[in-house]
């Protein structure tokens, strides 16, 4: 109980004196595009109604989810095929390397050539994006598959299905979570910049019609609410994390400790 | 029971060509605990990938009870060198010897007897429920071997599996392969570096020249079949044995002309 209240304090230390001197140096401003945090702490609960946590927020979250979750399941699902196969390896590398290079943003224009402005192009935008380190670091995790381990794993009839799920993916799930990782964080900044185009909901949708409103007050409140669903977000995916690759933790912490 | 023939690897790969196993032809009889001994290097593990049906030899072929092994045959089983690599980490000893068992398609209450019974025998009922890495080295090779028995197979294929823990461990471990072999009369073959391990195990030594290799030697280890480490270590005849397969393998070493001069000393 200590130890978790100890490091709850830990956890919050830097946040609060970050508010505090953000609060502190914002306290006497004059400037419209700069106001006090006082003032955008008051226009946050007028502005983030549930009715407005319904019809912008609730969307953006769901985009989110849709992109991330078809990205998750084709990078996974691809990068086991191409990680597994020399040669389909070969054939795919240096497309992946170029298609991976492409900053997602600019396909935005294309994408809404064929997918419209609807919330289809906004979760193939997303999708689009966070595959790339989805993929690329599955197709690593499954390719460094130790050899002893896949020697065993045939010495003992372990092929097929049962192989890919019990060996394969779980030997390469420190690296998929990693690519994980980085997919989400990509996932979130194209959901607001895929709002920002053309929308009529959402979270980058809003922000946007704040500042063009002049609304500024309210223009932060809504980048405050990206940061906490960021934060949200990443806390998810901590826990999530923690129960999948608690070995792996487990592991690294025994080697160390008998070095 | 096991029948090696004629058999030679060779790996090729990025321009080097080494031939790991140049001729080997050797068999081990039903029930038998037969070891090979051999330099550091000289292709034992290679030997045994083949034999376990994990290698396509380049020339030659093994059978069990008759038949061409071509890929991991079910009736063996493979306890590996490097045991820290041999175990999953994701799974706890329990599931680790389940999944074999799984594969095999038994029914729940049965894979739960024999993973019981399995980590019984190695005297591991305890850890059932413990991560691999949260053993000691030991301990994660008795895992591997329980792996093993639980996959109830006719053959058992050890490789140097006790060339990473310490010698008192080495010593109960090697009493532990000495019972399992007598309680549960399963055919060994058992690979070694070490001369006296493979006297104070076998029934029989093959003594494997160094790279490239064939078969120096084989012999009759005419010790009692009771055996422990007190006794049987000092007794005349261990002592004659040893002698007699350490000259046989530094006459191999000299006869060969391909020696490798970082080759250790047996021993
Ligand atoms: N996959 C491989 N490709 C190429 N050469 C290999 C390969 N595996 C083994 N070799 C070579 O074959 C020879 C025999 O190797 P092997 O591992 O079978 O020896 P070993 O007797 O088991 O050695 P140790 O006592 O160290 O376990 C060595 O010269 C090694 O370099
Ligand atoms: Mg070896």
């Amino acid at each position: 109980m200590r130890r978790f209240l100890l490091r709850l304090v830990f956890v919050v230390a830097l946040p609060v004196v970050l508010l505090a001197v953000w609060w502190l140096a914002s306290d006497d401003s004059t400037d419209v595009y700069w106001p006090p945090l006082r003032t955008i702490l008051k226009t946050f609960p007028d502005v983030w109604t549930a009715e407005r946590l319904r019809t912008d927020a609730f969307p953006s979250v769901l985009r989110l989810a849709a992109g991330y979750a078809t990205a998750a399941v084709t990078g996974v699902a691809l990068g086991t095929v191409i990680g597994s196969h020399r040669r389909v390896r070969a054939v795919c590398e240096p497309v992946m390397e170029f298609l991976r290079a492409v900053p997602p943003p600019v396909l935005i224009p294309v994408i809404m050539l064929f997918a419209g402005i609807g919330d289809t192009m906004k979760v193939v935008v997303i999708a689009s994006g966070c595959v790339w380190p989805i993929l690329l670091n599955t197709v690593e995790g499954v390719r460094a598959v130790d050899s002893v381990m896949a020697d065993t794993a045939r010495s003992y009839g372990i092929t097929g299905a049962a192989r890919l799920r019990h060996v394969v993916l779980r030997s390469a799930s420190p690296q998929i979570f990693a690519g994980l990782r980085q997919g989400l964080s990509i996932g979130i900044i194209l959901m607001v910049i895929s709002e920002m185009f053309a929308a009529s909901s959402g979270l980058g949708f809003t922000v946007v019609q704040f500042q063009r409103g002049f609304a500024i007050p309210d223009m932060w409140t809504g980048i405050l609410v990206l940061g906490l669903l960021g934060f949200l977000l990443s806390v998810l995916f901590q826990l999530v994390e923690r129960r999948v690759l608690g070995w792996y933790h487990g592991l690294r912490a025994s080697t160390r400790r008998s070095r | 029971m096991l029948d090696v023939r004629g058999l030679k690897k060779v790996y090729e790969g990025s321009g080097r060509r080494v031939e790991a196993v140049r001729d080997l032809t050797f068999t081990v009889g039903a029930g038998e605990l037969v070891c090979l001994v051999g330099p550091s290097g000289c292709g034992k593990t290679t030997l045994l990938k083949c034999v376990g049906g994990l290698l396509a030899p380049t020339a030659g072929e093994v059978l069990l009870e008759g038949r061409q092994v071509t890929g991991p045959p079910p009736a063996m089983a493979f306890v590996f060198q490097e045991y820290g690599r041999s175990l999953f980490p994701w799974m706890r000893v329990r599931e680790n010897v389940e999944l074999p068992l799984k594969q095999k398609n038994l029914a729940k209450d049965r894979r739960r007897e024999l993973v019981a019974d399995a980590l019984r025998s190695v005297d591991l009922a305890d850890a059932a429920g413990a991560y691999p890495w949260q053993l000691s080295g030991g301990m994660q090779q008795r895992v591997a071997i329980a792996r093993a028995l639980a996959y109830e197979p006719r053959v058992l294929l050890m490789d140097e599996p006790f060339a990473a823990v310490d010698a008192q461990t080495r010593a109960d471990l090697e009493d532990l392969v000495r019972r399992l072999w007598r309680e549960r009369a399963i055919t060994i073959l058992f690979v070694t570096h070490d001369i006296d391990e493979a006297v104070y195990l076998g029934e029989r030594v093959v003594v494997l020249s160094a790279s490239p290799t064939v078969v120096q030697e084989q012999l009759k280890v005419d010790l009692p079949d009771e055996r422990d480490q007190l006794h049987t270590r000092v007794a005349p005849r261990f002592a004659e044995l040893r002698t007699h397969v350490y000259e046989q393998i530094q006459a191999a070493k000299r006869g060969g002309g391909t020696t490798k001069s970082d080759a250790p000393q047996p021993l």
